[in-house]
């Protein structure tokens, strides 16, 4: 059938059982946007910047495990989608971003809104295209759904002159996809399999480190049956929250710079490692030459690169996660396995001994205190979604996650202005379900996609925005009290606007709370009037996130909170 | 754990990678950023298609410790319109310079060094000469180094092929 690009780009999306898409129309877009009008497949999302755009695909992606979709125009347009692209490709989540460009004839003459975007996207996306000819156009479109959501998933940016976009050519979407050069490694090796399992059988303090591969390869359930059936206790890094369940007594907590004591030690004690998704990264491992260095390490990762990029693993395997959970609890009825309960009562008694905790206060709303209430009201009715800074650890720390995609946060980037456009994709996704999209917030991150309010309020995406207000940019308030003196350097917000008006100027629910009933007033009639929101809590000033480890330092040297009881 | 600074010798080695890409818009940069994107070396690149496929041959040398050359060719290997990495044990290498003299110089001395070096004269004009010659990579360092006592006015080297023996 003959039809112009812009039509192909619309049939394509539909034919991938596209149902949202994300985007803000602008000049060498508006071919695409006039198909987009006149079409009824697929809903459109007007965001208020081309940033949140992305993100809110990101959301989408997060919550539902589909590739998220999002459409921008050249130039500006896309220069601010850069920094989805680039939080979407450190957290490996599948998108598709199409941005328009300038007619093939004005291309490297400086035309009004160009830019060179394949250049820009390179390092930020798993691939990109620009497109020279319209007979390319249904086969990159559909590499580009393939390669976004095959292998280790990321962002395909898909870039399309405007010419193109108008020039009619013959349009038959492809079934499938060759692509010689790509064939991601999906099947682990056997053999290296069989000695991994025979290091778990022999081991004696094994433990699973799970990463947010166990979340992109949905095989949350898979590890928590292996963690069961070989009693092997497990942790989990920012991005694998909810994998394991909170509640279940193989779980640990979270690791890292901030994680909870019993999962660092159980880190620094372990002698088997097992990596199931996981990278290694910076924040995870504290001092690298110190992290887990009495273990041998089993490393399952789909990317190659993701091994031996930091630390020498003794049983690499290469392979979906899924694929090869599954296969190793197969493996598991043939073999005689330790039993590792001593090392399970240890992990028992190092939380008890240093439980995660926080000193609470009649007088005024702990943040930490709100993070908890949220979870003791919701539970496993809310998704989380976070921005980027204190909040976004005392969530992590503090909400009671217990199933997987019920936590939406940007780990990889640290993207502030991340929390209100993701928990829209999310709200988007499940607004279906009986789920409530909650951004846990701080007064830095929320003005930095604050226009999205109006996107909130136009569609009625009912994104509840609880904001940790203590008037500062508190996580770098907080490095700057432990490593620059105190020396508060351009992190006190006291000036802020007044977020009650604020919100109820773009047409929302605004409360500003200052104590636990309010607090817990504000929540209720939130969730209960299904409106976009946000819930403005005046949280004690000069809280830290503990515990910490200092950078450079190894897990074990974790600075603990002092003073209060031991809940 | 192993980490890296006990594992691997930290001796920086040379490596010749030959890559097979695609013929595509872009596959130049894609390579190029990777190596500055992660901080990797590029000693030398040449670039030529594959007759009569779809292919083109990219041939770099890198140095860098094991653990860096490792991650390296796994990169490459990542990159979508990457189809092979080969990490060469046991080439013949070979490198092409090309060196302009003024012919105020003593000719003959010229032409007879050129040869040691399986070169040749390619060219005379009424003030410049224009010698080219092909060997192993240090081979024609070595050669370029000669003739520095000759005060080249220009030189041109290609980068290194290599064909695995």
């Amino acid at each position: 059938m003959k039809m112009t690009g812009a039509k192909m780009v619309v049939e394509a999306l539909h034919q991938e059982g596209v149902e949202t898409v994300f985007g803000y129309p602008g000049g060498a877009i508006m071919n695409v946007y006039d198909e987009i009008y006149k079409q009824t497949n697929f809903k459109h999302i007007l965001n208020r910047h081309e940033q949140s755009s992305i993100i809110a695909a990101e959301g989408y992606a997060r919550a539902t495990g589909k590739t998220g979709v999002a459409i921008v125009t050249s130039g500006p347009g896309f220069t601010n989608a850069v920094t989805g692209l680039a939080d979407a490709y450190m957290d490996s989540i599948p998108l598709v971003v199409i941005s328009g460009q300038v007619p093939t004839t004005i291309i490297g003459t400086d035309g009004f809104q160009e830019i060179d975007a394949v250049g820009i996207s390179r390092p930020c996306t798993k691939h990109n295209y620009l497109v020279n000819r319209i007979e390319d156009l249904p086969k990159i479109l559909k590499e580009a759904f393939h390669i976004a959501s095959t292998g280790r998933p990321g962002p395909v940016h898909v870039d399309i002159p405007k010419d193109i976009t108008a020039e009619v050519a013959d349009f038959e979407y492809p079934k499938e996809v060759d692509l010689p050069t790509y064939k991601p490694t999906v099947n682990y090796n056997k053999k290296q399999l069989k000695k991994a399992m025979n290091a778990i059988a022999n081991a004696k303090k094994p433990l699973l480190y799970i990463g947010g591969g166990a979340i992109l390869s949905n095989c949350a359930y898979e590890i928590r049956e292996l963690a069961e059936k070989l009693n092997i206790p497990a942790v989990e890094t920012l991005m694998a929250r909810g994998v394991m369940d909170d509640k279940n007594p193989l779980f640990f907590g979270m690791l890292g710079m901030h994680g909870e004591y019993a999962a660092n030690m159980a880190a620094y004690e372990t002698d088997l490692l097992i990596s199931l998704g996981a990278r290694f990264d910076d924040r995870v491992t504290g001092r690298l030459d110190e992290f887990a260095s009495k273990a041998e390490v089993i490393h399952i990762d789909i990317d190659p690169t993701s091994i031996a990029k930091l630390v020498r693993p003794d049983y690499p395997i290469v392979g979906d996660l899924k694929v090869t959970v599954k296969a190793m609890l197969e493996a598991s009825n043939d073999l005689e396995i330790n039993d590792f309960s001593n090392w399970v009562e240890l992990l028992r008694d190092y939380r008890e001994q240093e439980p995660l905790r926080f000193i609470d206060s009649d007088t005024v709303i702990k943040p930490q205190w709100a993070v908890k209430r949220i979870g003791e009201l919701l539970d496993d009715k809310a998704i989380i979604s976070t921005d980027v800074g204190q909040h976004q650890m005392w969530a992590a720390q503090f909400y009671p996650f217990s199933f997987p995609r019920q936590w939406c946060t940007s780990g990889g980037l640290g993207t502030m202005g991340f929390g209100l456009p993701a928990a829209m994709g999310v709200a988007k996704a499940l607004e279906d379900t009986d789920k409530v999209s909650v951004n846990i917030t701080g007064d830095g991150s929320i003005l930095m996609n604050i226009q999205e309010l109006t996107t909130c309020v136009e569609y009625n995406i009912p994104v509840i925005n609880v904001i940790l207000n203590n008037n500062y940019l508190g996580m770098v308030r907080q490095w700057q009290t432990m490593f620059y003196e105190n020396r508060l350097s351009e992190t006190d917000l006291s000036s802020q606007p007044d977020f009650v008006k604020l919100v109820e100027a773009f047409g929302g629910l605004g409360y500003r709370v200052s104590t636990k009933e309010e607090f817990d007033a504000a929540i209720k009639d939130a969730v209960e009037k299904k409106k976009p929101a946000m819930i403005d809590v005046v949280v004690a000033r000069n809280e830290d996130v503990l515990p910490m480890v200092p950078n450079g330092h190894a897990l074990n040297e974790m600075t603990l909170l002092t003073g209060g009881d031991n809940e | 754990m192993n980490n890296f600074n006990h594992y691997y010798d930290s001796e920086t080695t040379r490596q010749v990678i030959s890559v097979i890409v695609m013929n595509e818009h872009n596959v130049l940069s894609r390579i190029v950023g990777l190596f500055s994107a992660r901080g990797y070396n590029i000693d030398s690149l040449t670039v030529a298609p594959i007759e009569g496929s779809q292919y083109s041959r990219m041939t770099i040398v890198t140095t860098g410790e094991q653990r860096v050359i490792d991650q390296i060719v796994k990169q490459l290997n990542k990159l979508i319109p990457v189809l092979k990495v080969n990490e060469h044990k046991n080439v013949i290498e070979k490198d092409t310079v090309l060196m302009k003299f003024s012919v105020d110089n003593n000719l003959s001395d010229i032409d007879v060094i050129t040869r040691a070096y399986h070169g040749s004269i390619q060219n005379v004009t009424d003030d410049t000469i224009v010698v080219a010659a092909t060997d192993s990579s240090h081979r024609i360092m070595n050669f370029i180094k000669v003739m520095q006592k000759f005060n080249p006015l220009e030189v041109v080297r290609s980068g290194i092929v290599a064909m695995e023996r």
